[in-house]
């Protein structure tokens, strides 16, 4: 098993591979989408290099974008940012 | 706020960045290099900074450890209120840069153009899924089409198959008496040959077809499946990602910002890749789309002549001038077809950020009408996206930057003298 460690995302605590982007750890944690548009359509990662902002999220209480940050032991991740 | 001093800024660690940053150190001078990404390498080499497999990475990301140059990743760079002076924004907190001279390596994004569904999660750019696999996004066992423009489109199967994913398609816009011609132009290009060569060998067995194209994207909280066209052919293929990108633009929003002159969508630069306006250079893909060899020829001139030393660049101008011959070669042969103007329809949203739609944007004489009408590209992209669609769609000019170049946080404002321009409404 590769290593794994433990975040909260939306207050719920769940292990993601440790060697990878929040946005990588949301998907393998079985989240198909980090956001909800002006008209409630569920949104997800889609450029991967920080250009449409659709894979934003609240991290440790700031706005991130996923695709960029590299999850960390004990990170506060809420989706909907 | 904090702040570095520097006599040469580095913006953007990838292959163009590493090798300025790195040449200008050799030449003697002192650089700082910094990226918004957690690690260097651009979008090439991602995830090659722990453990490099390719060639070149492993030379290049080698040099920099080994290097003096000065490293901060995790930064956006948001403005540039004073010569001289950039301000970051990042995991961090803000970072002030004061330096004598700017390198601008900031790369390229795909051209991502709107299609009935292509705002369902699992729809990716092409490249976009490729580097979000090689940071750890989970494709192993999954059915994944992969449509669009360009040579990109085999990197990113090669990777994601490699990755464990399933190919099932392969769709590329352009026909096949472009892609035989794109393919004779390699034989000037004995690494790219290579290249091509062992592509073919990791794509073995996956059906590439060309003049096909994506007409719509279906699914319910994600896709499901993709219909293909070609001409009036149809093909519905049932899948779990969509992998979809036009080909690649210049990044030009840090060089616009500084006034820089472009030319044909690209940052102008001299022999010595200095732009328009003095003390800045450019390197990479955004004075054109080039390649990862154009990315290291352009950046180890750029660095050398940003260090005064510019004649120790010698045997990267030779190279320089072998990748413009595949860079024209690439730009000839990848010519978007005309049906890709009418895949949208009224109701498909065209502004990811704000949900505008195409049949509200299609009304509008252009860019400036459609923002203030609209809010057309005021969303947190900034029009990166969308904008490069409506230059597509109906041929109009992206809007000229304004500071900040991405939203910041409020603390980036405090201390810069543009504060007279409060960071753009986020909502
Ligand atoms: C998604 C994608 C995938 C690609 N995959 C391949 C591939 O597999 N094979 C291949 O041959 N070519 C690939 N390419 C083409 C590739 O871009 C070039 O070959 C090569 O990486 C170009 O190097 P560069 O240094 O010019 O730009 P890049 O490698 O794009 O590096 C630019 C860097 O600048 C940083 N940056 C941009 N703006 C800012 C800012 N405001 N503040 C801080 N940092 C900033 C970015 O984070 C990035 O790391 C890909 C391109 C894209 C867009
Ligand atoms: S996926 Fe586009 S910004 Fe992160």
């Amino acid at each position: 098993m590769p290593p794994e460690l433990c975040v909260r995302v939306d207050g719920v605590e769940i292990q993601v591979p440790a060697e990878c982007s929040v946005a990588a750890a949301l998907r393998s944690a079985g989240f198909s989408s980090t956001r909800h548009s002006l008209d409630g359509t569920p949104r997800a990662a889609c450029c991967g290099m920080g250009v449409c902002f659709e894979c934003r999220v609240r991290i440790d209480g700031v706005e991130r974008l996923g695709c960029l940050v590299r999850v960390r032991e004990g990170m506060e991740i809420s989706r909907d940012a | 706020m904090r702040e570095l001093r520097t006599e040469i800024l580095v913006v953007g660690a990838g292959p163009a960045g590493i090798a300025a940053a790195v040449s200008a150190e050799r030449a003697g001078a002192r650089a700082l290099l910094v990226d918004m990404q957690a690690e260097p390498g651009g979008q090439i080499w991602r995830g090659q900074w722990n453990k490099a497999t390719d060639p070149a990475a492993r030379q290049w990301l080698g040099a920099l450890r080994a290097s003096p140059v000065e490293t901060r990743y995790g930064l956006r760079l948001i403005d540039l209120p004073a010569p001289g002076l950039a301000v970051f924004d990042g995991d961090s907190g803000p970072l002030r840069v004061r330096c004598e001279r700017l390198v601008i390596a900031g790369g390229a994004r795909e051209r991502l153009l709107p299609f009935p569904g292509w705002t369902l999660p699992g729809v990716f750019g092409a490249g976009g899924l490729q580097v979000l696999a090689k940071n750890g996004w989970p494709v192993a066992g999954q059915r994944i089409v992969i449509a669009g423009s360009g040579p990109l489109l085999l990197a990113a199967a090669a990777t994601l198959r490699g990755l464990g994913a399933k190919i099932v398609r392969i769709a590329e816009q352009t026909g096949w008496r472009d892609l035989a011609g794109f393919g004779a132009g390699l034989l000037r290009h004995p690494r790219k040959l290579a290249q091509a060569a062992g592509l073919a060998r990791r794509l073995a067995g996956v059906r590439y077809r060309g003049n096909t194209w994506v007409a719509h994207a279906d699914g319910d909280d994600r896709v499901r499946s993709v219909t293909l066209a070609s001409g009036s052919h149809r093909e519905q293929i049932h899948c779990d990602a969509l992998a979809v990108g036009f080909g690649l633009l210049p990044n030009t929003d840090i060089a616009r910002a500084l006034g820089c002159e472009l030319r044909d969508g690209a940052v102008w630069v001299d022999g010595h890749q200095h732009t328009s306006v003095a003390g800045v250079y450019c390197a990479g893909e955004g004075t054109g789309i080039g390649g990862v060899d154009q990315a290291l020829a352009q950046g180890e001139i750029a660095g050398c002549a940003a260090a005064g030393r510019a004649e120790l660049a010698g045997a990267a101008l030779a190279r320089r001038r072998q990748s413009d011959r595949f860079a024209a070669n690439l730009r000839r042969h990848f010519v978007l077809r005309d049906e890709l103007r009418r895949l949208a329809e009224p109701d498909t949203v065209l502004c990811r950020c704000e949900n505008v739609r195409y049949g509200a944007a299609a009304t509008c004489t252009g860019t400036r009408e459609a923002r203030l009408q609209l809010r057309l590209g005021m969303g947190h992209c900034q029009g990166r996206i969308c904008g490069a669609a409506t230059e597509f769609l109906f041929g109009w000019n992206a809007a000229t930057p304004r500071p900040p170049l991405a939203p910041a946080s409020l603390a980036c404002f405090t201390a810069t003298s543009s504060s007279e321009n409060p960071p753009q409404d986020p909502t």
